[in-house]
């Protein structure tokens, strides 16, 4: 069947071949396939677990293995505030997934702090994690939580390659505005 | 609250009040205050292991409920810029008693009760830890909540609420470096 674009070695081939980009087709057993970390420190965490469970049912997006030991897992789900004792276990927790891996940055806390804006709270993960989608909320309904697995999905499946170029790129890099601006006092508080 | 109830109350208050006269003749620098039915006790430091030893043993306060501590910086009518607040009870006689040790800088020395109640330990470590009160004779003087790197006494009025960086003091991780 010719379809346009189609390059000319192609024609020919039976109607029940799929063709396409090895990229791509590694990102599509990706996205339907995430294992989430979850990374629950507060309110948060209860609607992590809404998600996961039978009114939500967040195997139906492929995501519902919830594995506690990072080494199994490519998706963090931060859902609650982390205060500055904590965020070297995350930053551990997040060194010992395997790549590819992405992080959701889920609720106002764990995005920013919240309310909490006081010496121990780290004012959002994003400042020493990576981050790929945020949640608002406080908390979030599980739908919301899903929206974000769904655009997480899109992404990996718009930008994910095999070798996973798409995670060395120069606006991955970037450090965070917020982060250059601050003031950064004293020493010794980072053992990741 | 029944009439029973209100009059039960006062009368552990005067029960409480005949154990501070009791107690006055022992320690005769003894200032005593009462609010709402509960008396509270101020002491010196030079005092406040005896007196503590002669409550629990003579006076049957068995138990220390908490220690903590107030920052009265700035506060109206302040004469002392700490008070070390330590709460007993007595499980048997039902009694409550407040003793207060006024502490200034520099000297933030206060006796360690865990001699006495061993349950001071982690209370004490606390106090520490957000006051910086240190504990002569405490056995394992360590911070108890925060990172031991952490260098402030954050609970202490004069430390600004949002810190000064330590919650922005970390290595930041990267994309491609796992």
């Amino acid at each position: 069947m010719a379809v346009a674009g189609m390059p000319e070695h192609f024609e020919g081939l039976p109607e029940n071949v799929v063709v396409s980009r090895l990229d791509e087709l590694g990102s599509w057993c990706r996205k339907n396939s995430l294992w989430p970390m979850p990374f629950a420190t507060a309110c948060c965490g209860i609607e992590l677990m809404a998600t996961g469970a039978s009114r939500h049912d967040l195997a139906r997006f492929g995501a519902e293995v919830f594995r506690f030991s990072p080494r199994q897992c490519d998706l963090m789900i931060v859902a609650g505030r982390v205060v500055m004792k904590m965020l070297p276990v995350l930053q551990r927790i997040w060194q010992q997934m395997p790549e590819p891996k992405w992080c959701i940055s889920m609720g106002a806390c764990a995005s920013t702090g919240g309310v909490f804006d006081t010496y121990s709270v780290v004012q959002g993960i994003d400042r020493f994690v990576p981050v790929d989608m945020y949640v608002p909320g406080c908390p979030p309904r599980p739908e919301q939580l899903i929206q974000a697995i769904i655009d997480l999905q899109d992404k990996i499946q718009a930008e994910g390659t095999l070798n996973g170029r798409e995670f060395l790129s120069a606006q991955q890099q970037m450090t965070k505005r917020a982060l250059v601006e601050l003031p950064i006092l004293g020493q010794g508080f980072s053992q990741p | 609250m029944t009439d029973q109830q209100t009059t039960d109350e006062q009368a552990t208050g005067t029960a409480e009040q005949k154990v501070f006269e009791q107690i006055a003749t022992q320690f005769p620098g003894l200032a005593e205050s009462e609010f709402r039915g509960q008396t509270r006790v101020v002491v010196s430091r030079d005092e406040l292991l005896t007196l503590m030893q002669a409550l629990r043993d003579e006076y049957s306060f068995d138990m220390l409920v908490d220690v903590t501590c107030v920052d009265y910086l700035n506060y109206r009518g302040a004469e002392d810029r700490f008070h070390v607040v330590y709460q007993l009870a007595g499980t048997d006689s039902g009694l409550r008693l407040t003793v207060c040790l006024p502490l200034n800088e520099p000297d933030l020395n206060a006796p360690s009760m865990t001699a006495l109640w061993s349950g001071a330990n982690w209370m004490e470590r606390e106090v520490w830890d957000m006051f910086g009160i240190r504990f002569e004779g405490h056995p394992d003087l360590r911070r108890i909540l925060l990172p031991d790197a952490f260098e402030a006494h954050p609970l202490r009025k004069d430390y600004p609420l949002q810190g000064r960086g330590e919650r922005h003091n970390f290595e930041v991780l990267r994309r491609g470096e796992g």
